[in-house]
């Protein structure tokens, strides 16, 4: 028997998957979280399944320990040693403000400079050592950090990225002489220029590290006491997982791990339908979070900022979070005019309809006023919990209606409209910020509250095409279970172009190799095949910005890396729209200069498809007939079907409107789109009318 | 108006404007622009160049600044044509510094115009006799870099290869200046792209209504939020150390009168014109008061609406309303964020209850030219924070940002890497925070040395002589202190925070100082445990804390003397009357 657990433990539900190789099959489970301890939910969560807990060899697991850790300033307690002079990076970020307007707020670093020390030592932009390192110093500083009783030490020295040597000799020194300290050196974590950014993701590793190691053994160990002979792998930011051991030492690369998964799940659910290019995006309660995959890979980001002042630099999935969800809550603001969130009810008190104690209106009161949401239908599959429509509308009465004078359904249309157009807005934000062009996507809908406004975005992003996966909830654990193994090596070069070394390249490229070959293996899980990724980030020379260039054959001459950057330079920048004009060829006299390389090793494992885990339903459209509904429509209400969508047969078509109703989602068919329901329960939905969006 | 096309419509025409500030912030060569965030896209009226959106991410500082020259540049051109595209940096056209380049572009709506689109972008040079175009010494604009009149720089499409030649001659690093032009260029287009589809869905008659109604509501808002100030006349006096070239300080003396629901600002008061950098073109004045209104009420949409609760009494005898051949180099980055002080100050009596006092107000302009024997000509432009006042729900920041910017600064392994400069020290400010109930944010030491080869060191920062104010009882902030070590000796610059052609040599250093902000509310009101924790994190020394706050620590373990502290405070209320 050979099973194989997803776990995506959220901030409400732990999701549990199991797919079994032999089966073929597939169980779920939606258990609640258990905050203070989250292995105790999983451990239990699996253990309730019963017969299918036996032989679950591997347990692959996104999680937002790290996340919280920093968010709710919860990590470990840690110490910092800097070159002397240079101990406020941390607390002086890059110079600037919470929010652009309006002057308030502080700013806490996650190590308080009492904690911070310093020491003499300094190593030149070149490399060369200016002032040797006291090693007296380093553990004299150490001691003094073990008095404040520190899980952790970050040591962080001006340009270790040009010359790591300082930074690793007093590693080892206070290794030495304290082995229960964890200690990070920053270059080994980000080996890249940038003391401030290098300095916070350093540090933010030593703050999650106890918090993550500790949360993962503990759950190692309650799984041995299960009696599992499992194998636990831990999902990281960048879409790939690693053993759980090397989690706990890059404890950074967990941060984000959950929604990489689901954008994982949608990639793959996509390529089993043969979509290459998507718009992904994952719609909750307080907010959207939004990804591009393109030829089949996420777009990778090379950070993000965690909180005000807390970035970290990490090759990692690019999600972009918008705060719009089922719980923004609509307002009238003092210039009468409506708007949508960013403000969100959450899920406690929630949308007015929950009967929970909120009185302001939200999107999800407003799409039950309209009829596209099922007010008897149990939230989240709870029994015993529906939606209270008259307390909707008195909110949208109150708040949204009598203010602009509307009826309650005129509110709550706009309301839909309002959130949907902001929305809308940040999608192509999002996708024109990456070069791209939202026509040439297809969208792929999931979360709660997403597949309620599919058809909406297509029609105004100009999306002909959009998939709606059979299980938008559970995407993220889908994510975990058939995720790869993944390791990304970053080499800074910063040479110009007309200066490249081609056999250095050749080197650099050849090293990562190796190491990531001997990652592979150490890992020893069954693959079906070794995939590497070859990039360079390259700017015209003067530039911040800089485009992550591709450079997938063995051509690494500086003239092929050029053209390959000038092509993807004039992609991102020229095709998106009408870009330069005539101005082209002003760009080819300066020179160009190559920051970075960047290799990815991903060991790719077995495919495995959602479609042939699941068991077609033996059930006819008639039989997932529900009845029929009045859903408001352009400017009325009209009856529309619904459909109880696990027993709507694969291969199937429905035209809009409809409504197709699950435990985890709505599904909201306006009157101009078709869904054919694929293998696997996946809707291919398309448009029947040409699209609002002309461009194009 | 249907309130759902005026929400969506609205939420378009800012989104064009926000798409228009990436576009340009990721191509742009100018780290000022990619880095910094010095630049501002929107869109204007055809009729006469007000605002109609302006991207919500995009400086301050241009809040009314890119109206006024789009409307001088419209005067020029009586037949704008599709495919033409103006530049201009003329800062008494309604501008700022020469630095802040702008492009505007006609656009057209099936043949007729429709708007203007454009846009700011701050270049690291534009000639001139310092790189970077901050002279301290300079006494006519002249001296300060290329002028650029509205001209065209694209006519039909087609670039006009002279205007491109002249700029080029004309300043240093020519091709990135090469690259900035077409960033700007190409984010001008996108604009109109996007304009022409938003027209096309809704329109031409509703947009213009929604621009209409919007411009109603920013005034309904603003005037609403105005009426929340209790009538009266507020002033407040702020200085700027001196010009640069005499030595005196320069007075503001700013009057507020808050009728109802507008506002009047008389500045007739303050200092006549200036022969140093430090004098203020009209609209950077006007912008200064519209940046501390938007801090206060930030929810306010930008749009000629928002402008007309005001009005100004600012003569062109006063250093605030520069004509030319004034030098203007200092008034974008230090006039300014002064101006936003006194407005502040004023603020702090009419709003006692939601007010912050003051921020440390410069930006410490400082820039180094020079030859590196081992990799040539470079010039070292950079910038410091400083500390932002205790406010009515936090302690101040810790080396925020200009009140005009939301610039960043750059490594300082990324300056090593391309200049011969070394740094020895990048660090809080200790004891610079004002005292107060919630004290200010402390302020920024850097020091660097200069490894190799001669260099010269220009300066232009402010706050040496008159601090960060306090208010409702906190104490002001400490002002900067800068100082160069030539061959051994120490040179403070006779100007304290201006200067100009400093002529340093291999081991020659400077350390730079910035301000903390003030402090708001009494001292004594601080809680015991917030000064404590203060020391403990060396943000004041022990000393400071009994001086300032009345609080006895004991050195060795870090704790409050109880006893110590009651006899300091009833010694202090004895001798206080």
């Amino acid at each position: 028997m050979s099973r194989i657990a997803g776990v995506d433990i959220g901030g409400t539900f732990t999701d549990i998957l199991i797919l079994d190789d032999s089966g073929p099959h597939l169980i779920v489970r939606k258990v609640p979280t258990t905050p203070d301890d989250p292995s105790r939910g999983l451990i239990e969560g699996i253990g309730a399944l019963g017969q299918a807990d036996r032989g679950i060899e591997l347990v692959i697991h996104g999680t937002t320990v790290a996340t919280n850790a920093v968010l709710e300033r919860k990590g470990g307690r840690c110490g910092l040693i800097a070159t002397r002079g240079f101990r406020d990076i941390l607390e002086l970020r890059r110079r600037d403000r919470p929010h652009l307007y309006g002057l308030t707020g502080t700013y806490e670093p996650l190590v308080p400079r009492d904690r911070r020390l310093e020491v003499a030592e300094r190593i030149s932009a070149e490399g060369e050592v200016l002032v040797p390192l006291d090693e007296d110093e380093v553990l004299s500083c150490a001691e003094k950090l073990t008095v404040e009783r520190v899980d952790a030490i970050v040591i962080s020295f001006i340009n270790a990225y040009a010359n790591p040597i300082h930074e690793r000799r007093a590693k080892s020194l206070i290794e030495n002489r304290y082995p229960e300290i964890y200690v990070v050196a920053s270059a080994e974590v980000l080996p890249l220029i940038r003391e401030f950014e290098r300095t916070s993701t350093a540090v933010v590793n030593a703050y999650v590290q106890p918090v993550v190691s500790r949360y993962l053994a503990n759950l190692e160990r309650s799984m041995e006491r299960r009696g599992y002979s499992t194998h636990l792998l831990v999902m990281q930011s960048n879409g790939g997982m690693i053993p759980a051991g090397e989690a706990g030492r890059y404890a950074v690369q967990t941060v984000l791990s959950g929604p990489a998964a689901g954008v994982i799940a949608a990639t793959a659910t996509a390529a089993e339908n043969e979509v290459r290019n998507l718009i992904a995006y994952d719609m909750g309660g307080t907010s959207l979070d939004v990804s591009l995959v393109t030829d089949g890979v996420p777009v990778q980001a090379d950070g993000t900022e965690l909180d005000f002042g807390i970035p970290i630099l990490l090759s990692m999935v690019d999600i972009q979070t918008v705060g719009a969800g089922g719980g923004s809550i609509a307002r009238i603001d003092d210039g009468g005019i409506l708007q949508v969130g960013p403000e969100s009810a959450g899920a406690d008190p929630g949308p007015a309809s929950y009967g929970r104690g909120g009185r302001l209106p939200t999107l999800t009161d407003a799409n039950l006023m309209l009829g596209r949401i099922n007010p008897e239908y149990p939230i989240g599959g709870r029994e015993g919990f529906s939606f209270d429509l008259p307390k909707a509308r008195v909110a949208l009465e109150e708040h949204v209606a009598r203010p602009l004078g509307l009826s309650a359904e005129e509110a709550a249309r706009a309301v839909v409209a309002v959130s949907n157009n902001r929305i809308a807005g940040s999608l192509r934000r999002i996708s024109i910020d990456r070069g791209r062009d939202p026509g040439d996507f297809t969208l792929f809908a999931f979360g709660g509250s997403g597949p309620l406004l599919a058809g909406f975005l297509m029609d105004e992003l100009g999306i002909p095409r959009g998939l709606v996966p059979y299980q938008p909830g559970i995407a993220s654990a889908w994510g975990c279970a058939i995720a790869d193994v993944k390791r990304d090596y970053v080499t800074m070069v910063n040479r110009r172009l007309d200066d490249l070394d081609e056999t250095e390249v050749r080197r650099i490229f050849d090293d990562d190799q190796s190491r990531g070959n001997a990652f592979l293996k150490q890992v020893a899980l069954p693959l079906s095949h070794i995939h590497l990724l070859r990039e360079a980030d390259i700017a015209y020379e003067g530039q911040t910005h800089v485009i992550r260039t591709p450079l997938p054959d063995n051509d690494t001459s500086p003239e092929r890396i050029a053209t390959r950057f000038r092509a993807s330079y004039l992609r991102r920048y020229g095709s998106a729209h009408s870009g330069f004009g005539r101005l082209e060829a002003l760009l080819d006299g300066i020179p160009v200069r190559l920051l970075n390389l960047r290799t990815t090793i991903i060991g790719v494992r077995k495919h495995r498809s959602l479609g042939s885990m699941l068991t077609p339903p033996a059930t006819t459209l008639e039989q997932a007939y529900k009845g029929s509904r009045d859903v408001w429509v352009e400017d009325a209400f009209v009856a529309c079907p619904t459909y109880e969508r696990s027993r709507i047969p694969w291969g199937t078509e429905l035209s809009g409107p409809a409504v197709i109703e699950q435990s985890d989602t709505t599904v909201w068919l306006d009157p101009f789109l078709r869904a054919s329901v694929l293998d696997g329960g996946t809707f291919l939905v398309e448009s029947n009318r040409r699209t609002h969006s002309r461009q194009r | 108006m249907d309130p759902i096309t005026l929400a969506v419509i609205r939420g378009s025409l800012e989104q064009i404007a926000d798409e228009m500030d990436a576009t340009l912030e990721r191509m742009a060569f100018s780290p000022v622009i990619s880095d910094g965030f010095d630049r501002a896209s929107g869109i204007y009226a055809a009729n006469d160049g007000a605002v109609i959106v302006q991207g919500p991410r995009g400086l301050p500082n241009f809040i009314c600044v890119m109206q006024h020259t789009v409307r001088s540049t419209i005067a020029h051109f009586n037949e704008p044509a599709e495919g033409d595209v103006y530049i201009v940096n003329d800062p008494y056209l309604g501008g700022t510094h020469l630095m802040d380049v702008k492009l505007i572009k006609p656009f057209f709506y099936r043949n007729k115009l429709a708007f203007y689109l454009a846009n700011s972008g701050h270049w690291p040079d534009i000639g001139g006799r310092v790189p970077g175009g901050f002279s301290t010494k300079a006494t006519e604009v002249f001296q300060e870099g290329l002028r650029l009149p509205p001209l065209k720089l694209m006519d039909d499409g087609r670039l006009n290869q002279a205007v491109v030649d002249v700029i080029l001659h004309n300043v240093r690093v020519p091709g990135e200046r090469q690259g900035d032009i077409i960033a700007q260029v190409a984010s001008l287009n996108l604009g109109a792209d996007r304009l022409t589809a938003l027209l096309d869905r809704y329109g031409e008659a509703t947009v213009f209504e929604v621009v209409s109604e919007l411009e109603l509501r920013s005034e309904k808002m603003m005037r609403k939020h105005i009426s929340t100030i209790p009538d009266g006349c507020y002033a407040f006096d702020e200085y700027m150390d001196s010009d640069g070239v005499d030595w005196r300080p320069l007075h503001i003396r700013l009057e507020m009168t808050v009728d109802g629901d507008s506002v009047h600002i008389d500045l007739s008061e303050s200092s006549p014109a200036c022969r140093g950098p430090l004098n203020s073109v009209l609209s950077t004045t006007m912008a200064g008061v519209f940046i501390a209104f938007k801090h206060f009420f930030p929810d306010v949409p930008i749009n000629r609406g928002c402008f007309k609760p005001f009005s100004f009494n600012i003569p062109s005898t006063t250093f605030l309303h520069a004509l030319p051949p004034r030098p203007v180099s200092g008034c974008a980055a230090e006039v300014c964020q002064r101006m936003i002080d006194a407005v502040l100050g004023a603020m702090s009596q009419a709003l006692p209850d939601r007010c912050y006092a003051g921020p440390m107000g410069t930006v410490t302009n400082l820039s180094v030219g020079g030859d590196d024997p081992e990799r040539g000509y470079f010039v070292f432009y950079s910038f410091i924070g400083g500390g932002y006042g205790g406010n009515y729900l936090t302690d101040g920041l810790t080396n925020g940002n200009p009140t005009i910017a939301v610039a960043r600064t750059q490594a300082l392994e990324i300056f090593e890497s391309r200049y011969p400069v070394l740094f020895e020290t990048y660090a809080l400010r200790e004891d610079s925070g004002g005292p107060g109930c919630r004290r200010g944010g402390f302020g920024v030491v850097l020091q660097f040395m200069l490894r190799r080869g001669e260099a010269s060191a220009s300066l232009l920062g402010d706050r040496g002589r008159f601090r960060p104010f306090g208010v409702l009882g906190g104490k002001p902030g400490r002002p900067a202190e800068h100082t160069f070590t030539l061959r051994g000796k120490a040179y403070r610059p006779p100007h304290i925070t201006k200067d100009e052609g400093v002529h340093m040599v291999e081991g020659d250093r400077l350390r730079l100082e910035t301000p903390g902000g003030g402090g708001h509310g009494a001292p004594d009101s601080r809680s015991d445990e917030a000064v404590l924790e203060d020391v403990r994190r060396g943000y004041y020394r022990r000393e400071a804390a009994e001086a300032d706050y009345g609080i006895v620590i004991r050195p060795d373990v870090l704790e409050i003397d109880r006893s110590a502290t009651t006899r300091l405070r009833n010694s202090r209320t004895r001798t206080d009357p």
